[in-house]
């Protein structure tokens, strides 16, 4: 962001201010609330599997929304156009169906508390240490992100110091996630995705008004650089920076749609966390399903903007957006990240400005919450309580949970500033751990059904499956293999995928298969149908709570809009 | 399906009235502003949109209906059920 900070500065009044401070005062509260109800450290970590679906499934839409997600998707629309859909029809809708549906039943019915845990059952403990501690590693360096991003935005907006608005936000959302534990996380996260809505629809609104409307922006971005392609979503050429049509699709859908989205929505504990803490096994696969409803929609309100932004605001449309499209400087200095925050500047009057401000914020904030209680969780059950202090009565595992929640915050300080000396390097890395879940998901899913895949196969899958997406990295980055667009990540996740599964079978024809005895629960053929059944009676009942049904709803829904736009 | 017997309190305060009490001062303090203090400057900057005062009438009614949900499936505390939703996808206000 190197905008002048005069430009961006918002004229924030004390209104603003004061809606601002009211939604700070809620967040604490929700924190002191949920802090009533943790008596174990069930409770403290899983909300004591007793969510209801609907809160369960925005924290699950919301936990993503963070700001990587809200200022990456708007800059996204304003340099790609509608193609950015993608990250969300094809990136997101298609694996958290699949999370809901096929692999819901085990990581609930097994009745573990992680996603490293499922490891540990399955594969044993290497697999389980590699797991756990890249995870525990890759939460505290977003946390970091996380937290320099909101305390960047907050000095472009409103001229705060980086240090004090670092610190104020650490130490709010410590306040909340040490207090209530993963409920008040979650009870946030649900909060939050509603003053994100109250702050962006609005934006869009507006925007729209002001290029004349949707004709009137397709209209602009058509005559505009980047032209007519920007308009619908396939085939993507300029997002995946492939000339050809066919390969475009075939990376879309195979190296985002299928090995990045998969890894991602179906292995993150940060996801999966929240699908655990609701109270049955259809609320669990409801969970995702029920965020899939919000995710289809959102690219309405983070893309359009963005677009809005890339025809509306001076600093960005014109000669500026040639500019940058083609990877140079544009002679505003402005940036597509700043895409928002200028039309915000632009369009926004006091009132509906503070609560703007007050909903980015809020998607910062919870960003970095969820990175924090998935952290814990994985850093205590895992770690602590696996390999360093084992045994202890749980009364001395709730009480680490939160030592371990004020650690984490310092330590996410501490990243935060390395991260303000590196910004650029901050999207690199939040590539880079994307690719720890493309192996991830590829153990996983070869573990999930065949039987005789092997412990040791468990962990030398992953460790070369992330070797080789690190080498993909690598040679993208050094300019060996010239990969423009965001066409490199699709390409290493995809190496990640198939060398971990290459590695595994290999792997497990020269080792000895675990006993069958023990993977009961754990891999599908050995699994009684009854254990992955979900209940259809009482608050489970009604054709309206089944997942198979929403999920064909969920299904249709997003392959009517990939058509109309 | 949770089998342990264990008194179950998580759930028991109401998140939707705390989301309807943010939505609520919100709508009620732009909508305010959208009726009694909109400049001319405001006005040209959102191109003759009182923004203000839909966003804020918009946030009301859904306050309204959140309040009304609020009302016809409230959340009984002790033991097994509470409340759960009946639509899957929220208005978005």
């Amino acid at each position: 962001m190197t905008v002048l900070a005069q430009d961006l500065r918002l004229d924030a009044n004390a209104i603003d201010y004061a809606l601002l401070a009211f939604y700070f005062a809620l967040v604490l509260g929700i924190g002191y609330l949920a802090r009533k109800q943790v008596s174990s450290s069930l409770d403290f970590f899983l909300s004591g599997r007793s969510l209801p679906a609907w809160v369960t499934g925005l924290a699950f839409v919301a936990a993503n929304l963070g700001a990587i997600e809200v200022m990456g998707m708007s800059a996204n629309g304003a340099q790609y156009g509608l193609p950015t859909v993608h990250y969300f029809w094809v990136g997101a809708i298609p694996a958290m169906l699949f999370l809901a549906i096929v692999m819901m039943p085990f990581y609930y019915g097994s009745k573990v508390r992680s996603v490293p845990e499922f490891m540990l059952r399955r594969f044993g403990k290497p697999a389980h240490l590699v797991n756990g501690v890249s995870f525990a590693t890759a939460q505290i360096l977003i946390a970091g992100a996380n937290l320099f991003l909101l305390a960047s935005v907050v000095n472009l907006l409103l001229g705060w110091p980086l240090w004090v608005s670092i610190l104020l936000a650490a130490v709010i959302v410590l306040a909340y996630t040490a207090l209530g534990g993963l409920s008040a996380a979650i009870y946030n996260e649900v909060l939050q995705f509603f003053v994100i809505v109250a702050a962006l629809l609005p934006l869009t609104l507006v925007g729209l008004h002001e290029v004349g409307g949707w004709e009137g922006l397709v209209d602009k971005v058509a005559s505009g650089p980047g032209g007519e392609e920007q308009l619908s979503s396939w085939p993507g050429n300029q997002l995946t920076g492939f000339g050809d049509n066919f390969l475009s699709v075939l990376g879309l859908v195979f190296g985002l749609g299928f090995v990045l989205s998969f890894g991602y929505w179906t292995t993150n504990f940060v996801e999966v966390q929240r699908a655990m803490a609701s109270k049955s096994m259809s609320a669990a696969q409801r969970t995702p399903i029920i965020g899939a409803f919000p995710k289809m929609l959102i690219p309405f309100i983070v893309i359009i903007p963005g677009m809005i932004a890339g025809v509306s605001v001076t600093e960005l449309s014109g000669e500026n957006k040639a500019a940058l499209m083609a990877g140079e400087a544009a002679p505003s200095g402005a940036t597509f990240n700043d895409a928002l925050l200028l039309l915000m500047r632009d369009l926004l009057p006091n009132g509906m400005l503070g609560i703007a401000i007050a909903g980015l914020l809020a998607s910062f904030m919870a960003g970095m919450a969820a990175n924090l209680s998935a952290f814990n969780t994985v850093f205590t059950y895992d770690i602590w309580q696996a390999y360093i202090k084992k045994d202890k009565p749980d009364q001395y595992y709730l009480r680490a949970g939160r030592v371990v929640t004020a650690c984490a915050t310092i330590l996410a300080i501490g990243t935060a500033f390395i991260a303000s000396t590196y910004s650029n390097l901050m999207d690199y890395l939040q590539q880079l751990f994307s690719f720890f879940n493309a192996p991830l998901f590829a153990t996983f899913i070869l573990g999930m059904f065949w039987k005789r895949m092997t412990a040791t196969a468990g962990w030398t899958g992953l460790v070369s499956g992330t070797g080789a997406a690190v080498g993909v990295f690598l040679l993208a980055e050094t300019g060996v293999w010239d990969l423009p667009g965001q066409g490199a990540s699709f390409i290493g996740a995809g190496a990640a995928f198939v060398v971990d599964i290459a590695v595994s079978v290999v792997v497990t024809m020269a080792t000895r298969p675990k006993p069958e005895a023990q993977l009961v629960g754990l891999v599908y053929s050995l699994t009684p149908k009854e254990k992955l059944k979900r209940s259809t009676v009482g608050e489970d009942a009604g054709w309206y709570r089944n997942p198979g049904l929403l999920a064909g709803i969920v299904l249709a829904l997003t392959i009517v809009l990939n058509i109309f736009f | 399906m949770g089998s342990d017997t264990r008194k179950r309190t998580a759930g028991a305060f109401d998140v939707r009235l705390v989301i309807a009490l943010l939505t609520g001062v919100y709508g009620a303090v732009i909508t305010v502003l959208g009726i009694g203090f909109v400049s001319d400057e405001d006005l040209a900057k959102a191109g003759g949109m009182n923004i203000n005062l839909i966003a804020g009438i918009g946030m009301l009614v859904f306050t309204g209906l959140f309040l009304l949900w609020v009302k016809v499936r409230p959340l009984t505390v002790p033991d097994p059920e509470d409340e759960e939703s009946d639509s899957s996808s929220p208005e978005q206000g």
